[in-house]
């Protein structure tokens, strides 16, 4: 009974520490005083990060980058919303339907949706416009925020709607004073989590506006091709932080292991 | 207060947007593609509105099969693997307490949300000669002098594994947190121990939910496109373009 008890905390603990380890290597690597792919680091070094930020070559990618990813975060959330607060005001087979439409896109691999696009775009003739890659990104993603909307409507309680609305308010002012203070969570965690997708994506980013435009994750894919320099340890270390730190919040904001889905206790 | 329909027409508006954006943006383009793959191929992008079928002729000539043969080996043993490693992890997270669970669903959202290009850079560093646990081994003693183990097809089961792991404790996590905590002492208290509970009771008890992960999962990988370019150089790669 014991030894069941010490093999699988050994077993959680290794699956943790392999997970961990190349994190952890990087932000080593990214910190070497020279340019050298080396771990333990030789000497401490931050300028590789004030490269990412300074540098044109770098800081041109990582704006790219986060102006994608604001973007397409707000237009997934105003394409989920509606469809999440139709379906919890009403039962139609209608609302079902494009609340099913939304959780397509998610549900295949991304090079195939990217082949969509890509051939979408070109034939209409807008292929590398930033715009595209913008709404390929909502689309793709808008599932996200679809599901933590409609579980956040599902969590309304009723009666306070009722009784707003007893008391005479319009279906608006339920919308603006009651509904919207309580989905706000909901509202949050989708926006974050299409934030942090469209930021790493690299598919779809690279067959809507490859040729144009260059994201933050092209830009290492392409350094690492060419051979090595810190930059692209520093760049990684600040989106494996930025991502861990978004996720967070998003657990500090509303209740994660809810919005993935375990019984609630 | 849930009504069946809105009364008049007009509200149905705020659906027909969202409802209109969704068909022009993806039911649209992606019959595009499917239309273009009948379409005759011209090279370089171009194409001619003719009928034909010979791009899935093109699909199943020697080279495309090895390469996709290639892919399916690789794909169907990181399920495995994925599955293997990540239905007991998720079995011990949903009985740990909640805090120790949020920080694992946060790090596993990470992985998962993670660009392939800092996956693959992060394992090929981690594989390196230089930086990585080559040095380790060497420091242990355990091999003579520190060597890289990327690329290779190892590395590429690796870090695959690597991103479909987290993917499958996602997947598992809401079906396994819903166990009921009964069947597990019932278990116990006829005698079996936590390991035999878990591999007599709690493996048989999903059988479904295990292969309808590891199909998901299996497409999942199919759809890995960078993380097989970084880690396998270039003679083994399995890139579909």
């Amino acid at each position: 009974m014991k030894l069941g008890k010490i093999l699988s905390t050994l077993f959680f603990w290794i699956v943790g520490i392999v997970t961990i380890a190349p994190f952890v290597v990087i932000a080593g690597v990214s910190v070497n005083e020279r340019k050298s792919l080396t771990f333990p680091p030789e000497g401490f070094n931050l300028g590789w990060y004030a490269d990412l930020f300074l540098d044109a070559e770098w800081r041109a990618p990582l704006m790219t980058s986060l102006s994608i990813a604001i973007c397409a975060s707000l237009l997934a959330v105003l394409i989920a919303f509606p469809v999440a607060w139709f379906n919890w005001r009403y039962r139609t087979g209608f609302g079902k339907l494009v609340a099913g439409l939304g959780a397509m896109p998610f549900l295949l691999p991304p090079v195939i949706t990217a082949m969509g696009f890509l051939t979408f775009f070109i034939i209409l003739g807008y292929y590398g416009e930033f715009w595209t890659v913008v709404v390929a990104h909502a689309i793709f993603l808008v599932t996200l925020p679809l599901v933590s909307l409609s579980l956040g409507f599902e969590d309304i309680d009723t009666s306070l709607v009722e009784a707003s609305r007893s008391m005479g308010a319009s279906e608006a002012t339920v919308l603006r004073t009651v509904v919207l203070p309580m989905i706000r969570p909901y509202v949050i965690s989708g926006f974050c989590f299409v934030f942090v997708i469209s930021l790493n994506e690299y598919i779809i980013a690279v067959m809507t506006v490859g040729a144009v435009f260059e994201t933050l994750p092209m830009k290492i894919f392409n350094a690492l091709r060419y051979g090595y320099t810190p930059v692209m340890a520093a760049a990684s270390v600040v989106f494996v932080a930025s991502t861990v730190l978004i996720f967070s919040l998003v657990a500090a904001f509303s209740d994660l292991p809810k919005l993935l889905g375990a019984r609630s206790k | 207060m849930i009504q069946s329909r809105p009364r008049t027409p007009l509200g149905y508006l705020p659906i027909l947007l969202p409802a209109f954006a969704l068909i022009a943006f993806y039911i649209v383009p992606f019959g595009s593609m499917v239309g273009m793959s009948f379409f005759h191929n011209l090279g370089g992008g171009a194409y001619e509105e003719v009928f034909t079928l010979e791009n899935y002729a093109r699909l199943i000539s020697p080279f495309f099969l090895s390469v996709l043969g290639t892919s399916f080996e690789v794909a169907f043993l990181v399920a495995l693997f994925a599955i293997v490693i990540g239905f007991p992890f998720t079995y011990l997270l949903v009985n740990a307490k909640r805090g120790t669970q949020v920080f694992w669903l946060i790090v596993m959202l990470s992985v998962l949300s993670l660009s392939e290009a800092i996956i693959g850079f992060a394992w090929s560093t981690l594989l390196s000669r230089t930086a990585g646990i080559g040095v380790l081994f060497e420091a242990l003693g355990l091999t003579e002098k520190a060597q890289s183990y990327a690329p290779s097809l190892g590395a590429v089961l690796a870090g695959v594994t690597y991103i479909a792991m987290p993917y499958a404790v996602l997947l598992l996590y809401p079906i396994l947190s819903r166990i009921e905590p009964d069947i597990e002492q019932a278990s116990r208290t006829l005698g079996a121990s936590p390991l035999r509970a878990f591999f007599n009771v709690i493996v048989p008890m999903h059988r479904t939910p295990i292969v309808v992960s590891f199909v998901m999962i299996f497409v999942f990988t199919l759809g890995s496109y960078l993380l097989p370019q970084i880690l396998a150089g270039r003679p083994t790669g399995r890139s579909r373009w």
